[in-house]
């Protein structure tokens, strides 16, 4: 268990679970509450665009467990315009007032535009929305992020859903050391480990998607990457030991094999 | 008379066309298929490779890269929608189509009292995504017309595609503005020759005009686009490499566009058109290889499966790399409203379009992409649609209130 302490405070609500899951891509939507329970998320992001509140059907907000905290994000915008009118459809629609700011205009590629997703942030904050901006991991882009209003930011670890894991490492790093917001690792993680490693570094929290959702067994899936989050946390909370580049150093090192000579008299 | 647009996709399509293609299929073996496979993205030779009677001997391997693709870019979710007939008068001889001017059939266009009619019985299935279609008489059920149709959908749905005869930028800015956000349009096969010969009289007959109507609904701010070659009528490879080739070139030109393509097939014995017309089969070998090696070649473009395959095999083929199927589908004018105990399309004077194949309602589709293993998606897009409009007061979705939309009045 984590300790009560450790808790992620965003938008002035503390949670305890540092896995956020998705809605997008499992068979059956039946899976979601299986999936939250066994992973131990407490949140989850839902496209706004497949949210249908008119339809007898029932929609997809109907799985979602009570406890959860709702990210609806703006998937399908293109541009600031898109993603300010869906946030304000799914505040209208109950949804609640965070939001997840996705602004793609390229579907190829499927990488965030940073400038309008600073215009969104900015307008959706001052109208009062706990804001959660996906981004490329610039640090000038999460600069303008933070003084937009930004509750958190969204680095991509790899293009979404190509499961390649964290090939942002170094640019991720820079902005868990730079930027005093929530750092969460958004897309591309592929397997647990990725997750637990992007942890390691001082993530805040890692959201994944398309890893559980299109595994054999989705719900065990979830649950391997809520232990690999849980693990990774507490790595980082004990203080990792210092990684040597290359090579390998004893533990208790021969002294003077190096600099010995130094004390010698010369010949 | 129009010609092919200078920055369109014609010059692209001439590049392909005057490529060495039955060389290339020749030349395509076990390893060249291999290497494609393997490769992180696919250019057109590979593709070609794909398309090879070489690459028949690993549809089993292809049909994995497609669907991983696939399940990589959309995951284990399938996107519903019906077509919407809303009127049947066509000036366009095309030799293979049960709408030609020449058929004598019924003919009827909807009033706006009628769309609505039809959109509520369809709305109440669930569906959220509509895709209306005319035929092509430009008098009678123009873009006029259309974008008042359109405007009423709207009001239900909350994405409203057309497939409509080939429009001006004007005139598919007039259907954005009324609540549309993407265009089907088939160029039915891109080989000119052949081409001719199908279409021999009306406006259809002029093969740039239409050729460029992807590219000029998406300047009048369509929001996607749907491609497809009609399987059937021409040389599949050709059309198929062509299809492929002007997708990626949207997306080249148009990053922000949603580009998709739809797979129709024509089934020798059930179409409507000319009696001496006899469609070349694309056996369900063929096809598979068609889909799989489309999907390897965009793996992030949607692709729709027509209703003119049976349930059975859709089913086979939606795990493959399908990302959009319809359902509850009836191509004849009125027919989801204007039944009684009989469907308008079984009656003898209304003829449908083309008959279709799989007739499962939505419920049953639902329920058996389930059994697949697969989420039925009924909404997909909210702009535009009716809770839009609620909170923006916006004219798409208005319900075709004359008042809150001076600006698609007839000038």
């Amino acid at each position: 268990m984590q300790n009560i302490d450790d808790s992620l405070v965003i938008g002035g609500k503390a949670l305890s679970g540092r896995l956020f899951i998705g809605t997008g891509k499992y068979g059956d939507d039946a899976l979601i509450p299986q999936i939250a329970e066994a992973s131990g998320a407490q949140v989850i992001t839902i496209a706004l665009r497949r949210v249908d509140l008119s339809n007898s059907r029932g929609n997809v907000l109907q799985r979602v467990p009570e406890y959860m905290q709702l990210l609806p994000n703006t998937s399908g915008a293109r541009n600031a315009e898109e993603a300010v009118r869906l946030a304000r459809l799914a505040k209208a629609a109950g949804a609640g007032d965070w939001i997840k700011i996705e602004v793609i205009s390229d579907t190829r590629r499927l990488l965030p535009d940073g400038y309008e997703t600073a215009k969104a942030t900015e307008i959706l904050a001052k109208e009062g929305f706990t804001v959660l901006p996906y981004m490329n991991p610039d640090l000038y882009v999460a600069r303008a992020l933070a003084n937009a209003g930004a509750a958190a930011v969204m680095p991509l670890a790899a293009p979404i859903g190509s499961n390649r894991g964290l090939s942002t490492r170094e640019m991720i790093a820079v902005l868990i050391e730079e930027i005093k917001l929530p750092v969460i690792v958004d897309a591309g993680l592929g397997r647990p480990s990725q997750a637990c490693e992007a942890m390691e570094m001082g993530a805040a929290a890692c959201l994944v998607n398309t890893a559980i959702a299109t595994a054999r067994d989705p719900v065990k899936m979830g649950a391997a990457f809520g232990e690999a989050v849980r693990a990774g946390r507490g790595a980082y909370l004990a203080g990792l030991g210092r990684v040597l580049e290359a090579g390998a150093e004893a533990s208790s090192p021969e002294n003077g094999a190096l600099t010995g000579f130094l004390n010698k008299t010369a010949p | 008379m129009y010609t092919a647009m200078e920055d369109g996709f014609y010059p692209e399509l001439m590049r392909i066309q005057a490529m060495d293609i039955d060389a290339a299929l020749q030349a395509a073996d076990k390893t060249a298929v291999q290497a494609a496979l393997a490769k992180p993205v696919l250019d057109e030779e590979d593709l070609l490779i794909l398309l090879s009677p070489a690459a028949e001997n690993f549809l089993e391997e292809t049909a994995r890269r497609s669907q991983a693709e696939t399940l990589r870019n959309f995951g284990r979710s399938m996107q519903l929608f019906t077509p919407l007939y809303l009127a049947n008068y066509c000036t366009n001889r095309c030799v293979y189509c049960g709408f030609s001017t020449k058929r004598r059939i019924r003919r009827r266009m909807l009033t706006l009292e009628e769309v609505a009619a039809e959109a509520e019985t369809i709305s109440a299935t669930g569906l959220r995504k509509i895709l209306a279609l005319t035929g092509d008489d430009p008098k009678r059920t123009g873009a006029l017309y259309l974008a008042g149709c359109v405007r009423v959908l709207a009001g239900y749905f909350s994405s409203v595609g057309v497939e409509t005869p080939a429009m001006t930028v004007e005139e598919y800015r007039l259907q954005v503005d009324a609540g549309a956000d993407s265009m089907t349009m088939f160029q039915e096969t891109y080989n000119r020759e052949r081409y001719a010969v199908l279409h021999p009289g009306g406006p259809k007959k002029n093969f740039f005009f239409r050729l460029d109507a992807p590219q000029r609904a998406l300047m009048g701010g369509m929001r996607g686009v749907n491609l497809g070659p009609l399987l059937g009528l021409a040389d599949w490879r050709g059309d198929v490499l062509a299809t492929a080739s002007h997708a990626r070139w949207l997306m080249d030109r148009y990053p922000d566009a949603e580009i998709s393509v739809s797979l129709p097939r024509m089934r020798p014995h059930t179409e409507g058109g000319e009696a001496a017309f006899k469609p070349a089969e694309v056996d369900n070998l063929h096809f598979v290889q068609i889909l799989t090696a489309l999907r390897c070649y965009l793996p992030q473009a949607g692709i729709t499966l027509s209703t003119r395959e049976p349930a059975w095999l859709r089913d086979k083929l939606a795990p493959l790399g399908v990302t959009r199927v319809s359902a509850g589908v009836c191509t004849a004018v009125g027919g989801h409203t204007d039944t009684g105990a009989e469907s308008v399309a079984e009656q003898t004077e209304d003829k449908p379009q083309f008959d279709i194949s799989d007739e499962r309602s939505v419920d049953e589709m639902a329920r058996d992409l389930l059994r697949i293993g697969y989420q039925p998606v009924f909404a997909d897009w909210l702009i535009g649609g009716p809770a839009d409009a609620a909170l923006t007061g916006s004219i798409a979705g208005s319900l075709g209130n004359p008042a809150l939309s001076p600006d698609i009045q007839p000038v």
